[in-house]
């Protein structure tokens, strides 16, 4: 039983980490949005989930992410198509930037009232015998 | 723990910007600056900013923050007026002024402020989502 409810626990963080690395990547192509020549990236976070909690099979982990040394493996950075044009080769679409940002950010928020309710959960059914 | 580089990253974007505005408002200043006895007049300032990526961070470059790598020059020749009374003209009656052009600066100006907001806003959302993040198991 504990066993099932820390599964659920092992999957959020991963998301969590996952949306953490995500909003850490947009915050830099904001920052980045008047550099000449720089590369806006993001990455495809339902794969990256897929791969970092295993759901995916072995040769698309391979072929998807690169193991850090940390033992994790690190989502493939994609690198944005800009819808339009700029004179210094930069492709940071700021409207595309902010928009993905607050979406990230509520994600992440969702995220942590998931964590937040499986450990009411847990703690629930610890009490129910007492009372 | 990788929502603590976003205050890196946005830092590095709010004072990369904070330092294009000093620049512009230099540049402002010395809209009218005429040629001095040396004979040569204020240039245009303008700042280039160039990827820095976070120290100590992953080896793929995930994070990246900004820097001002130099400070160059506008070469080109200041705006020449002739003025034969004016007490900095030269032998031929013609005053140099500064090449700045108001109009590219307060554009510049406009874009510089819009970009530290973005930083600021990016720095408020990470700090409300750590606190939040601090805050797991609780209630």
């Amino acid at each position: 039983m504990i066993a099932r409810l820390t599964e659920s626990f092992d999957f959020h963080s991963q998301a969590l980490t996952l949306r953490g690395q995500r909003q850490r990547l947009i915050a830099g192509n904001i920052a980045n949005a008047d550099t000449p020549g720089f590369q806006a990236r993001d990455f495809d976070f339902a794969l990256a989930l897929r791969t970092a909690t295993g759901g995916a099979g072995p040769g698309l982990a391979i072929a998807s992410g690169v193991m850090t040394p940390g033992g994790r493996s690190a989502p493939v950075l994609r690198y944005a198509v800009p819808s339009q044009t700029n004179l210094d080769s930069n492709t940071v679409d700021m409207d595309r930037e902010r928009a993905a940002f607050a979406d990230n950010a509520v994600k992440y928020e969702s995220t942590l009232r998931f964590i937040n309710g499986s450990v009411r959960t847990m703690l629930d059914a610890m009490k129910s015998h007492q009372g | 723990m990788s929502l603590l580089n976003i205050f890196d990253i946005a830092g590095s974007g709010v004072s990369a910007q904070s330092q294009r505005l000093n620049v512009v408002a230099s540049n402002l200043a010395n809209a009218d600056t005429v040629a001095g006895p040396d004979g040569s007049a204020y240039k245009a300032r303008q700042v280039v900013f160039q990827t820095a990526l976070a120290a100590g961070g992953d080896a793929r470059g995930a994070s990246a923050g900004v820097r001002v790598s130099t400070i160059s020059e506008d070469t080109s020749p200041g705006r020449r007026v002739h003025d034969p009374r004016h007490p900095g003209a030269d032998t031929d009656g013609y005053v140099t002024y500064s090449n700045v052009n108001p109009v590219e600066e307060m554009v510049n100006m406009i874009s510089a402020s819009r970009s530290y907001q973005n930083n600021v806003e990016v720095m408020n959302t990470a700090r409300s989502l750590l606190l939040k993040t601090l805050q797991i198991g609780q209630a």
